[in-house]
């Protein structure tokens, strides 16, 4: 019930503080220049000669996985710094004295909070990620194998990254909890893709960075998995064996394994939260 | 209809035995609205409160006076379990303070207020009483806006209130749920004159209605006038505390006379030790003295055939009684 309450003003707050029609915007941007780049795709032949179906099938793929890219990438700076100042910030202001003076649980509280900004920050890529695919989709024709498990990854990706920026911002800053997350979330991107060109090079020890580095923070894990849901099936095929680093496109789906893993280490990180904010004086 | 009359047939079959405890339990005088004991608190190395005990009875209004830096907020805090005592144990309406339940029935206006600036004082109120899970209808949080004077802004947004105005939706935030307890923490630190009067109207219209008051003010006239005891912080310590009556200790009367004679002087010593400065003599009353010694002693003194000029009576402010505690020039008081 409280969880509820807090969970509605949350997401209040996002739509009050215009936070939504600033994503909207930037999102109607990106879609835009997207259609444009898309539909000039398809006027490629005439240049550099005719492109097969399947290499037409491997471009739609690869800018659809840099476009999803982009928008996770919003998402992730979006909800890290709606995140760090919405609990942090109302202990240091002030505002959270008189609704924790309320008959509530602080961990319902933060139950709560975790709540609003997950239908923020997940609706936002699910919505936004779904527009994408309808963009391509109008553009060159191209249609993912499993947009629903693509998108349902990627809002997962965010679930992560805002859990994280939860827990920072009840021990460091506001502000410093949401650059160290989306800090974060780059340097699991590039240790990934190192990974990816150790993996192509066959050069074991560099592959293991990109291992180590997704069990750590489960967001590049979770993006590979997502991008491999968009991607054609056969551009891996197109783009030969050598090519396996490539960023944009991801070699294999998803273990339930480490599915698992993402599930665990979000209950974690959640839980080292509420503990921290049980424990804090306000 | 039908509900109740099945709350009603449930009520007649139920057992005598548990009627009878109900009974019993209801018999008992109520808990007190606010009780801690050995409350303790450390910032580092700094120790913010040491061992404060207190309680706070229903409808009682307690001032909670010190200089800054005293603990007081602190305390405050303590109760509502908003920082963690070190030690100690704290009992709101009843209940641990650990338990979330103890807070149904208090309100609480911070020192430092703040309300979600992107609401309205209508949308805080709702939240804070969604929050409380108490069913107040929408007249009653209305009126409670109106009590506060904000009657006319319920449609803006907090953002734009100044500090005086939000202090006031603070004011209504405390009293929206029907508190039992209520909590001010320097309720009229933002406010003009006409504010803080309304401030303390406010305070007495609770205390007649029976709700606790704990408030917490800097300004001594403000709680020399509204409050029944007066607990007295000194870092972080208890250095005082009782009803005003107690605190300000015994009261004094002078008297300008003429023609005393020694069986005047044994008349005055009957009322209270005495002293003489010429023709002044102060005589000090005892704390129980019931309203009658002075006018008894003039009318004893007239009929000896002393000729009373003047009959002052001497009072000690809470003021001077503050500062001579907290100055540590005033014998230790420890009134409990």
């Amino acid at each position: 019930m409280t969880a509820l309450t807090i969970a509605g003003l949350t997401l209040r707050e996002a739509m009050r503080r215009r936070v939504v029609w600033a994503l909207l915007a930037l999102t109607v941007v990106l879609l835009a220049l997207s259609a444009w780049g898309f539909s000039k795709l398809v006027g490629l032949d005439s240049e550099l000669g005719t492109m097969t179906s399947g290499e037409a099938r491997l471009v739609a793929s690869l800018l659809l996985n840099l476009i999803m890219f982009g928008l996770s990438l919003i998402a992730a700076i979006g909800t890290a710094f709606l995140a760090g100042p919405t609990l942090a910030g109302e202990v240091e202001s002030g505002q959270a004295l008189a609704i924790l003076a309320r008959p509530v649980r602080r961990s319902a509280v933060l139950l709560g909070k975790w709540l609003g900004l997950i239908a923020f920050g997940g609706g936002y890529v699910i919505l936004a990620g779904l527009a994408e695919i309808l963009v391509v989709r109008v553009a060159v024709g191209y249609w993912p194998p499993s947009p629903t498990a693509g998108l349902a990854l990627l809002a997962a990706q965010t679930v992560v990254l805002l859990t994280l920026a939860l827990l920072l911002s009840s021990v460091v800053s506001p502000m410093a909890s949401g650059i160290i997350a989306v800090g974060l979330f780059g340097a699991t991107w590039v240790a990934g893709v190192v990974g990816g060109i150790g993996g192509a090079l066959g050069n074991e020890g560099v592959e293991r960075v990109g291992t180590v580095s997704r069990i750590i923070l489960p967001t590049d894990g979770l993006w590979r998995g997502a991008m491999n849901a968009f991607q054609d099936p056969f551009a891996l095929v197109q783009m030969g064996p050598g090519e396996g680093g490539f960023p944009f496109l991801s070699e294999a789906p998803l273990t339930p394994a480490y599915l698992a893993w993402a599930a665990v280490w979000i209950a974690v990180i959640w839980g080292l939260t509420a503990l921290s904010f049980q424990r804090r004086d306000v | 209809m039908g509900s109740a009359d099945a709350a009603t047939v449930r009520g007649v079959t139920s057992d005598a035995t548990t009627a009878s405890a109900a009974a019993e339990l209801a018999a008992l005088p109520p808990s007190p609205a606010v009780w801690c004991s050995g409350l303790r608190k450390r910032y580092g190395r700094r120790t913010a409160v040491d061992d404060v005990s207190f309680s706070v009875a229903r409808g009682e209004v307690l001032g909670l006076l010190g200089p800054n830096g005293a603990g007081k907020t602190s305390v405050i805090k303590m109760l509502l379990g908003l920082v963690r005592p070190d030690a100690g144990e704290v009992l709101l309406l009843g209940r641990r303070s650990t338990d979330p339940r103890s807070r149904v029935a208090v309100g609480y206006l911070p020192e430092l207020f703040r309300y979600q600036p992107w609401l309205t004082p209508t949308e805080v109120l709702d939240l804070h009483v969604r929050l409380s899970r108490v069913d107040v209808p929408r007249d009653e949080r209305r009126e409670c806006l109106a009590l506060v004077g904000l009657a006319e802004r319920s449609g803006d947004r907090v953002g734009g209130f100044s500090k005086g105005m939000q202090q006031r939706l603070g004011l209504a935030v405390a009293l929206v749920a029907r508190p039992e307890l209520v909590v001010l923490d320097e309720p009229t630190s933002a406010l003009d004159p006409i504010g803080r009067v309304d401030v303390r109207d406010l305070v007495l219209s609770l205390k007649s209605r029976g709700v606790a008051v704990l408030l917490n003010s800097h300004l001594i006239g403000e709680v020399e006038r509204v409050c029944d005891r007066v607990v007295i912080l000194d870092q972080g310590r208890v250095a005082a505390s009782g009803t005003l009556a107690e605190l300000l200790g015994q009261r004094e009367v002078r008297l300008r006379l003429d023609g005393v004679d020694d069986a005047a002087e044994d008349r005055l010593r009957a009322a209270g030790s005495t002293s003489r400065s010429g023709d002044w003599f102060t005589v000090q009353l005892t704390s129980d003295d019931d309203g009658v010694t002075v006018p008894d002693l003039v009318r004893d003194l007239v009929g000896r055939g002393v000729r009373v000029h003047a009959v002052e009576p001497v009072r000690i402010s809470l003021e001077e009684r503050l500062l001579g505690i907290l100055r540590h020039d005033e014998p230790e008081v420890a009134i409990r």
